[in-house]
């Protein structure tokens, strides 16, 4: 049933697609099957593997660093009430800037190259993740806590069986909304300061008015992202039904 | 295999738990006046009794209940539970049932019911044999495998209970803990609540805003005064040990739960501000 109802998705949208590009013709939006085609050309084409492999890399680094910094930051912020409280708009503040506008200090710091694009993605996906996380904790329901209290708990063991399990839910909702911005800073970060990477081979298509190559690698993004953010939501779902 | 507590109420005369001249007061901070919550309140709870408070919204019952089970400090005055002070820590052989669902979404039942067991290292095996007669014991044998999130408010709260009932607690705090449930099932926990201190021995406190439910089920009812909460009077109710939701029929039983209303209405009144009806 909802394989069916995925698969009928995915066929609207092609239809839709199809449809847009009869009505805007074909040097504005490729059709999908050409797309298709030049996409699977692509993935053949042995030089296309290390700018893909690049990517995966940098994103990966990037998504790993921003877990890692986000959960911090949002976990002990959210430990702390008054910390919270006064962390909480400053986050969402940083949140609302767009981060490109930061770019030519991150190519400063770091120069050209790999550490620049991982440092672009993971700026991208530190703040909603620290957010997410912060008011996961903050939002704990308090009888959970008043619970551990009358069971006589450990801080540290109440940490670890009641408030980190509470707050799963929320956090992992924050890590899939981070997913999406890591990689999108990523590419940002690979238009603009990269010799390799996917992001640099949609900036040359760009200036190429290579069409064919422009949409095939957003068809492949757009694959990408959607596997990935499909299995996460799959487990946010998962944990978010139980509570 | 039972319920019943490992050691009985101690031999420390006939008094349980004791309080003397407990308040709490809330500290004003830069714009509120401190506030007087609680208290001054003298109680003596007998081993294995139960009792029952109610009093006006807001007259300090659940202050009275967080003081007792050590979850709040007392500003003045002491508490003393089997002859050893309690002030601002749990005591070993509390229970405390709350209002709210406290059940954890993310355990299943039996995880839930065998949570405090395995804090406390309960070896596997008792586990198992303690919290499969407590989920058979609270009517939940088919739910074992079940989330929270697939049971009903009042099977839920039972989970509470039963997490709390296989600790073998010698002293039972339930604040308001059918206060969500509609009537029927209200009175059916009664019935179950019933028959867990008649197993248990335990002594209970119950809070709620029920006085059908505290009549039907206490041996004394506390009636509490408007905020800063203190007993007006005990009722002695006199009920049999064995008894059960049938007593409502009981000629006495209207005659005690008016007599409470009666000394509740005026206070209920005086805390809602309206002073002139309650004259």
């Amino acid at each position: 049933m909802k394989a069916r109802d995925s698969l009928l998705l995915i066929l609207i949208v092609v239809a839709a697609w199809q449809v847009f590009h009869w009505i805007v013709g074909d040097i504005a939006l490729r059709s999908p099957l050409v797309t298709a085609r030049h996409a699977l050309a692509l993935l053949a084409d042995p030089g296309f593997w290390p700018h893909l492999r690049e990517t995966l890399l940098a994103f990966a680094e990037a998504f790993a660093i921003a877990m890692g910094i986000g959960l911090f930051i949002g976990l002990t912020l959210g430990a702390s009430r008054l910390a919270g409280d006064v962390a909480e708009p400053i986050l969402v503040a940083l949140y609302s800037i767009p981060k490109v506008t930061l770019y030519p200090v991150i190519l400063l710091i770091f120069g050209i190259g790999m550490p620049a694009k991982v440092a672009f993605g993971a700026i991208h996906g530190i703040v909603p993740i620290s957010i997410f996380a912060l008011n996961a904790i903050r939002n704990i329901n308090p009888v959970y806590l008043r619970t551990g209290q009358v069971l006589r708990m450990s801080p540290l063991s109440a940490t670890r069986k009641i408030l980190i399990p509470a707050a799963l839910p929320e956090i992992v909702t924050g890590i899939r909304v981070g997913f999406s911005l890591t990689l999108i800073g990523t590419l940002l970060g690979e238009m603009f300061g990269a010799q390799r990477g996917l992001g640099h081979m949609l900036l040359q298509a760009m200036t190429r008015h290579n069409m064919d190559a422009i949409m095939a690698l957003t068809l492949l993004l757009v694959v990408f992202a959607a596997v990935v953010n499909a299995a996460l939501l799959s487990l946010d779902r998962h944990l978010h039904s139980r509570a | 295999m039972s319920l019943a507590g490992a050691s009985p109420a101690p031999a420390s005369g006939a008094v349980h738990v004791s309080l003397r001249g407990v308040s709490r007061i809330y500290p004003g901070r830069a714009a509120q006046p401190a506030l007087h919550a609680l208290g001054p309140i003298d109680l003596d709870l007998a081993p294995g009794e139960f009792f029952a408070v109610v009093g006006p919204s807001g007259c300090g019952k659940s202050t009275l209940l967080d003081v007792m089970a050590g979850l709040a400090t007392v500003s003045a005055g002491s508490i003393t539970f089997e002859g050893r002070s309690v002030n601002g820590a749990v005591p070993d052989g509390v229970g405390v049932v709350f209002q709210e669902d406290a059940s954890f979404p993310w355990l299943t039942v039996t995880d839930n019911v065998a949570f405090g067991l395995r804090e406390i290292g309960t070896p596997e095996a008792t586990v198992k044999e303690k919290v499969s007669y407590a989920l058979n014991f609270m009517g939940l044998g088919d739910f074992t495998q079940a989330y929270p999130a697939q049971l009903s408010g009042g099977m839920r709260q039972r989970v509470c209970i039963a997490r709390t009932l296989v600790l073998e607690p010698r002293l039972i705090l339930l604040d308001e803990p059918f206060g969500a449930l509609d009537q029927q099932t209200r009175l059916l926990m009664g019935d179950e609540l019933l028959r867990l201190w008649r197993e248990t021995g335990a002594t209970v406190l119950l809070i709620t805003h029920a006085l059908d439910e505290a009549t039907m089920l206490a041996d004394r009812v506390g009636v509490m005064s408007a905020r800063p909460g203190r007993f007006l009077e005990l009722v002695k109710t006199g009920w049999p040990r064995e008894r059960d939701s049938t007593i409502v029929a009981d000629s006495r039983f209207g005659q005690l739960t008016s007599r409470i209303w009666t000394l509740l209405r005026a206070e209920s009144l005086r805390a809602m501000g309206h002073s002139r009806i309650a004259r």
